[in-house]
């Protein structure tokens, strides 16, 4: 119309510009959507976004070096490391300034234990050191440090603790993949026997797919069965399957425990029946075979119910017809309802990797040394080594394999496909 | 941690909100080990000082094992909330480092003995850091199952002597300790055991030692020394280490098929720590006082097998509270079971802690 009469304007009944009114209901519109959402997008940055910037910074944050010794660190910037001499007295001076500062405070000790997380030894050159460093009174302090502890007279002491003054540092996130940053070689590989992070990033992940596997084979014929049997049967059925999963996982864990011990039932009823020898009784606890068992146990249920759920939606007469037209049962099953169950297999499998790559109650209970995940790691870093920088890199590096697994399975198998129910 | 903060000041508003509304009454957070030792603790101390204070309710908690850890989170969020907190000597001697727990002035906080000799020298040397008040000296020693084992270990060399006494083995998760036996049973003089870990090649030897056995071991996590008697008891290792009294109980109140081995065992020290800026602290100082008193410490040795800290309580240490057993053959510095026994060195330890943990937990993984 507008090119038909180009000068004339469009206006609504009470004469404003269509444009405008348009412009103002759409406006009005959006306002009200962002007002209905707004609670719920606060409560996520709240309680998931922060949290997890927090986590970030923390696997990133150094501020405790140029907090604990701030004169030294000031001196040292200007120092060249890499000359192959000792800071002058300036700065030996200032350290001893900044420990008995540290000493006094009783803060020290976690400067060392920070710098102990990259070159062992730093922990205690600290706390011997604060200890002594209160009787020094007087210069030279070079002679009085490094009468203290003869580390103090080595070079690569200095350029350690040079290296890591700046506020952020990317050693944790390093230490996390086994590698570390040497003052004189930039970044290498971990020495051979503090390597451990890849081989268990490695083995959670091999773990957790085999787990998604199990609980797919043993999942696959139970929703299968539900899906086909008349409601009143299924119904029941369905209790039994969410039995289980209304249980407390501490309860189901510690249950296997008592089946799967040398002592426990599995190995009695064995032994009893003559298939075992009682001094061969197996081992299938407090190693990774008590993980994969009992967490594919305790992870059953999510595969189940999304394979459930697709699987009643799937009409009958699509087998029926397949057969009619001449395909064996078996092809049928094969061309016609597994690709239908996609969905759900996809769903399943997504939920139980997920939940299975973070989980952390259950190897630590059965799982041994051979079978603890890295979740079992960042608790321990947490809760009992306290390095809680090391913690916050190997938690953000798992968030990372999640997402970027994510991404590989929306480009695979795309993530409109998947349905949870 | 932010938001950590938040509901901690939250959760904090609730419960003082709470506290206001009610009545006057003191609730102190006591953290402790669990298991029997709670029991004890809560049979010689806390019921009878409930008993006489009507206002105070004392709530236990068991995560000693890990107090370290937590005392350092809840100092950073600014919200103290544990009262007291019972750790061992090196813990003690960490946390007062730190400055997380408060110094102790003992003559002025601590009853005298009945004689009137002040604490401090009642309690001698054993107190080890201005912030720890002693409790009882304990030992980790083994047990066995006598009758899954065709010969009775006698050295602790048998521990690692899979090939005579065959099955698996519990040992706590930590270095501490283990380093050490590990070291003995591989030849070390015992008196060396320190100068040799000093070394590199001491630790690597040390490692060595254990990697012999590491296949064979079902680790208990530290603390839990309840799990390494679970374990014992169930048979799924025949030899355990565990704290003494842990065994005691296990031995002779639950009559367990288990016997001590109590070669090279190692004495350490338990007591109390305040934690700066802890809840209560007026309150706090008059429990410790009745708690750390000669009766007090001498009462808590009728539950279990631990040697009371005060040198003025041995005498009054006398049979078990219900079995009626002596207790004397089964503490630890019995003569007959101290033949040999390991200097705890707490200075090496604070010192080497750290490095010696991250080594043990590396070795673990790998």
């Amino acid at each position: 119309m507008e090119s038909a009469q180009p000068g004339a304007i469009l206006t609504t009944a009470d004469g404003a510009p269509l444009k405008q009114s348009l412009g103002r209901a759409l406006r009005r519109e959006k306002t009200v959507s962002l007002l209905l959402v707004a609670p719920l997008f606060l409560f996520i940055v709240v309680t998931f976004l922060i949290p997890i910037a927090d986590m970030l910074l923390r696997g990133v944050d150094n501020k405790i070096v140029s907090e604990q010794i701030p004169r030294a660190v000031a001196l040292l910037a200007e120092w060249d490391g890499g000359g192959g001499e000792l800071p002058g007295e300036a700065v030996f001076s200032a350290m001893v300034a900044d420990l008995q500062k540290g000493a006094k405070a009783k803060t020290i000790n976690r400067l060392g234990k920070r710098l102990n997380y990259e070159k062992s030894g730093m922990s205690s050159l600290f706390r011997k050191s604060a200890r002594r460093v209160l009787r020094l009174k007087e210069g030279p302090y070079r002679e009085a440090l490094v009468k203290i502890d003869r580390r103090w007279g080595d070079i690569q002491t200095w350029q350690l603790i040079k290296t890591f003054s700046p506020p952020y540092t990317g050693g944790y996130f390093l230490t996390a993949v086994d590698m570390r940053l040497d003052p004189a070689e930039g970044i290498v590989r971990q020495q051979e026997d503090r390597r451990i992070y890849l081989n268990l990033f490695g083995r959670t992940l091999w773990l957790s797919a085999l787990i998604t596997l199990l609980t797919l084979l043993l999942g696959y014929p139970i929703a299968y069965l539900l899906a086909t049997l008349p409601t009143r049967t299924s119904n029941l059925l369905i209790i039994l399957v969410l039995l289980p999963f209304w249980t407390s996982l501490l309860v189901r864990t510690t249950s296997w425990i008592a089946l799967l011990q040398q002592e426990g039932v599995i190995n009695d009823v064995l032994v009893a029946v003559g298939i075992l020898d009682n001094d061969s009784r197996l081992a299938m606890i407090h190693n990774r075979i008590g993980t994969v068992v009992a967490m594919t146990h305790i992870l059953l249920p999510f595969m189940v119910l999304p394979l459930y759920s697709v699987m009643k939606t799937i009409p009958p007469s699509y087998m029926r017809a397949a057969v009619s037209l001449g395909a064996h049962p078996a092809l049928a099953f094969l061309r016609i309802y597994v690709p239908n169950t996609v969905p759900g297999m996809g769903a399943g499998g997504i939920l139980v990797f997920i939940l299975a790559i973070g989980y952390y109650i259950t190897p630590a209970l059965v799982g041994g040394s051979s079978g603890t995940f890295i979740s079992n790691f960042i608790a321990n870093h947490i809760s009992s080594t306290l390095n809680w920088g090391l913690a916050a890199a190997l938690g953000m590096l798992l968030l990372a394999i999640v997402l970027a697994l994510y991404l590989l399975y929306d480009r695979i198998v795309g993530i409109d496909n998947m349905k949870l129910g | 941690m932010k938001l950590r903060k938040l509901t901690l000041t939250a959760g904090a508003l609730a419960l003082s909100l709470g506290g206001a509304a009610t009545a006057q009454a003191v609730d102190l957070v006591v953290v402790s080990w669990g298991g029997a030792y709670t029991a004890s603790q809560q049979n010689a101390y806390h019921d009878p000082y409930m008993a006489m204070h009507g206002d105070v309710k004392i709530i236990n908690d068991d995560s000693a094992g890990t107090s370290l850890a937590k005392l350092r989170a809840q100092n950073e969020a600014g919200n103290v909330s544990w009262a007291l907190v019972d750790v061992v000597a090196s813990t003690g001697i960490s946390l007062c480092d730190e400055g997380l727990v408060e110094e102790i002035d003992h003559d002025k906080v601590l009853a005298a003995a009945p004689d009137g000799t002040p604490a401090s020298e009642d309690f001698g040397d054993l107190i080890v850091s201005p912030c720890f008040i002693p409790q009882i000296v304990y030992s980790t020693a083994f047990g066995y199952r006598h009758d899954l084992l065709k010969h009775k270990p006698r050295k602790i060399k048998d521990v690692f002597n899979l090939h005579r006494f065959p099955g698996k083995r519990s040992l706590e998760k930590v270095a501490l300790n283990n380093l050490e036996w590990a070291l003995i049973a591989d030849g070390v003089k015992p008196s060396e055991v320190y100068n040799v870990l000093d070394t590199p090649a001491g630790v690597r030897r040390a490692f060595a030692m254990l990697d012999t056995i590491k296949d064979h071991v079902v680790w208990w996590d530290a603390g839990k020394a309840s799990v390494a008697i679970q374990l014992l008891a169930d048979g799924e290792v025949v030899i355990a280490s565990a704290y003494n009294g842990r065994l005691f109980s296990a031995i002779e109140e639950d009559k367990q098929p288990i016997g001590m081995l109590w070669d090279w065992q190692v004495f350490d020290i338990d007591g109390w720590v305040v934690p700066k800026g802890g809840p209560h602290q007026e309150e706090v100082l008059k429990y410790l006082r009745f708690a750390t008193d000669t009766q007090r410490l001498a009462d808590q040795a009728k539950y279990i097998s631990y040697g009371p800290a005060r040198k003025s309580s041995a005498p009054l240490v006398g049979k078990h509270a219900t079995l009626g057993i002596d207790m004397a053959p089964h503490m630890p510095t019995d003569p007959k079971n101290a033949k040999n026994t390991l200097l705890f060195n707490y200075e090496w330890w604070a010192d080497n802690r750290d490095d010696m943990d991250e080594r043990f937990e590396a070795w673990l993984a790998r």
